[in-house]
């Protein structure tokens, strides 16, 4: 993967499918990236992603995924902000996945 | 419970010895290697600095990197003393942690 | 905490922009944090330039990472010693620096400052405490 095709708009990405310029970003391309990533996007999924393009904004990296996991169970209650949950929402790793989709760095420390 | 402090870079163009020795504890050691080794000749503009410390903190200067650096030996200032790779090496076991001044 | 826990010091003596030891601190303490140990970090000589605030990098086109420290406390990163001769030296004082919070899980999540202004002589007792310094 090394761009992807949004509103006629290529957007460029890295091999590992995130995208290389954060302003490029659109919940358009969002439903993109999720499709190539299998995943069906619904509430929950806009949420996470949603807290990770704040938390991006607010501190300049994407969190850790205990840190995330934390976050959401403080904002959304532990139904959702748990290990479990968030791996049923982003099978290949709530931070790696879920940053892919906020068209966000990989995170951190995220190997 | 004593620290190792070496320091790598001549203390002409960067505050890192002097930065050093005035954080180093009575008991600890300072080593000076690399570029830190023009801080060792005696005469020099930090040399009353590391003079006065060096009675409560042992100052060291590895002989390797003075003489790759064509200094003498026998003109470093009194109290410092230098010691060779194996040196640094009884220094690092010696004490309980070691902090690099970059 | 269990008994391996250790006392980790990120000693932080360079300004931000210039060279990259600051930002390439910044994200090993992030990596480091996933490791239960108790980390302080530690800012004196121009270390002390990395927590002012106000910092814009816009036009150098490089990452601001300023906001990140903000970020620490999150991790339970929340013991950052700033050396008052240090900003004295630089004719900074503590107004200078961004605030810096966490919320302390232990007391009802109170919100509590990060930064401690401390004297060189308790910056050499820190350092004397820890079992691990690494120096950037």
């Amino acid at each position: 993967m090394s761009s992807y095709e949004v509103n006629g708009q290529t957007v460029e990405a890295d091999e590992e499918g995130y995208i290389t310029n954060l302003n490029e970003w659109s919940e358009d391309l969002a439903k993109v990236i999720a499709e190539v990533e299998d995943i069906d996007m619904n509430e929950e999924h806009w949420a996470v992603v949603n807290f990770l393009r704040e938390y991006y904004e607010e501190y300049q990296i994407a969190p850790a995924v205990r840190v995330l996991i934390k976050a959401i169970k403080k904002q959304m209650g532990p139904e959702i902000g748990n290990n479990k949950y968030m791996y049923e929402l982003f099978p290949y790793g709530p931070a790696k996945q879920a940053c892919k989709i906020a068209g966000l760095p990989k995170p951190t420390g995220c190997v | 419970m004593s620290t190792l402090h070496t320091v790598n870079k001549s203390p002409f163009t960067n505050q890192s010895l002097l930065s050093c020795i005035a954080h180093a504890k009575a008991g600890d050691a300072v080593l000076m290697i690399e570029d830190g080794v023009y801080g060792a000749p005696a005469g020099t503009a930090v040399a009353d600095a590391l003079a006065a410390r060096a009675g409560e903190v042992s100052i060291y200067v590895l002989g390797p990197d003075l003489a790759a650096r064509g200094l003498d030996a026998g003109r470093i200032l009194d109290g410092v003393n230098a010691v060779d790779y194996a040196g640094f090496v009884d220094l690092a076991a010696k004490h309980d942690r070691a902090v690099a001044w970059l | 905490m269990s008994e391996d826990v250790k006392k980790f010091l990120y000693l932080n003596r360079k300004a931000p922009y210039g060279t990259i030891y600051a930002l390439e601190a910044l994200e090993v303490v992030l990596i480091g944090a996933a490791f239960d140990q108790d980390v302080s970090l530690a800012f004196l000589d121009d270390g002390v330039f990395q927590l002012t605030k106000g910092q814009d990098t816009k036009e150098i086109g490089v990452k601001n990472f300023s906001p990140t420290f903000r970020a620490l406390g999150d991790y339970e990163v929340t013991k950052l010693y700033v050396e008052k001769e240090s900003l004295d030296e630089r004719g900074l004082s503590a107004d200078d620096l961004q605030e810096i919070m966490y919320e302390d899980e232990d007391d009802d999540w109170a919100e509590k400052p990060s930064i401690h202004i401390v004297s060189r002589a308790e910056m050499a007792d820190l350092i004397a405490d820890q079992d691990v310094v690494l120096s950037f």
